[in-house]
């Protein structure tokens, strides 16, 4: 029975297909969403320098044509922004937990 | 029946009782109240270091660690921020090319007068910092502004701070609605986490005052500002409030804003208002 679910599995992975590598739009499309977050987390006055960071490591990679790279550090710098926008909104009232009163 | 509803009666008697005595704390406690909130700052760092002088909370890190201390008074004697001293002098002397002085811009002439700032400037409903007020008075005289964040300007209000030194931080909030909310906004920003770090400026200077991060003692937020501006040995230099805000917000890894921005504007009113009554010790030396 194990030996035919090992065989099962072998055999169904073999047919999936292989991790498709980025393609320049695959990077577009995760630049500008990273970059729409992290102009949100700007207006708040609220953006961190490692958004900038990968948003910048994005672009490098992505004008070099490594879209790999340059999708990972999109969606990390979205991640970021996202993050960020997070802390700004529950900082509205969080800060007063901290007050000396 | 009667008992019942005497017990009743008495019951709601208490409740309304209650419900009167607790209305006005939760009206009180939205309140901007900068006075109580003073008293309540300055009675925090006096109970959790009952054997720190309250004059002596200016010399950050120092009244914090007796071996610091020693080392820093040796080094008074030759101070790091000397230089910046004596250019400070000789630049606060100095002519502008219409012939006016830095004196013509400020009360007694720019002479012990560091304790009055920042101020609220009722006309522009704004604060105006010591730094921002110099600028202005250079560029009124059709001087180039100095950058906020150099040595020119730490130099001049290095200056100023030693005319000043001794005297008591005397910072004024007006009956005015945009103060209070200037104030407000400044306790605000202080107490903000920001950053990928999620740090305020009370998660250093209030709740570890004393501690170590990293090799650094940290400096305790009451009378913070009265030390500045600062030589700090890390800068190889002399540094600024505005620097001093900006270096702290990167090291939280948040973007720093643009210096002399309202909120770091209003962040030294709420914290030089605070420190009423502590002496002006800048400029200072620090690690």
């Amino acid at each position: 029975m194990k030996r035919s679910l090992n065989l099962a599995m072998l055999f169904a992975l073999s047919f999936a297909p292989a991790a498709r590598a980025a393609s320049e739009a695959d990077y577009k499309a995760a630049y500008a969403a990273a970059e729409a977050a992290s102009k949100e987390a700007a207006g708040m006055r609220n953006q961190w320098t490692v958004t900038v960071t990968a948003l910048a490591a994005a672009k490098k990679a992505g004008d070099s044509g490594d879209f790999d790279r340059a999708v990972a550090a999109s969606k990390e710098a979205e991640a970021l922004a996202k993050a960020s926008i997070f802390q700004a909104n529950s900082e509205k009232e969080a800060w007063k937990a901290m007050e000396i009163r | 029946m009667k008992a019942r509803s005497a017990v009743l009666l008495a019951s709601l008697s208490a409740a309304l009782v209650a419900f009167a005595l607790t209305s006005p704390r939760v009206v009180a406690a939205d309140k901007v109240d900068p006075a109580t909130d003073a008293k309540a700052f300055q009675n925090f760092f006096f109970q959790k270091f009952p054997d720190v002088k309250h004059e002596d909370f200016v010399n950050g890190p120092y009244s914090m660690n007796a071996d610091m201390k020693r080392q820093w008074q040796e080094k008074e004697e030759f101070p790091p921020y000397e230089f910046a001293l004596d250019a400070g002098k000789e630049m606060f002397a100095t002519p502008f090319k219409n012939g006016k002085t830095y004196a013509d811009c400020f009360p007694n002439g720019g002479i012990g007068i560091r304790q009055n700032y920042p101020y609220f400037d009722t006309k522009e409903g704004k604060v105006v910092t010591l730094e921002l007020a110099l600028n202005r008075c250079r560029e009124a005289n059709g001087e180039a502004p100095y950058s906020y964040v150099k040595d020119e300007m730490a130099s001049l209000t290095a200056y100023m701070a030693f005319t000043s030194r001794g005297k008591l931080m005397d910072i004024k909030i007006p009956d005015d609605p945009r103060a209070l909310e200037a104030f407000e906004n400044g306790k605000r920003y202080f107490y903000t986490r920001r950053g990928q770090l999620n740090f305020s400026c009370a998660s250093c200077h209030v709740q570890s005052p004393g501690e170590r991060i990293r090799a650094e003692i940290l400096a305790p937020a009451l009378g913070i500002l009265n030390a500045m501006p600062i030589y700090r040995s890390e800068w190889s230099g002399m540094g600024t409030i505005s620097r001093r805000f900006v270096t702290c917000n990167s090291q939280t890894r948040a973007v720093p804003l643009e210096p002399q921005a309202d909120e770091y504007r209003d962040v030294e009113y709420f914290l030089s208002y605070v420190a009423n009554g502590l002496p002006i010790s800048g400029p200072g030396a620090r690690p």
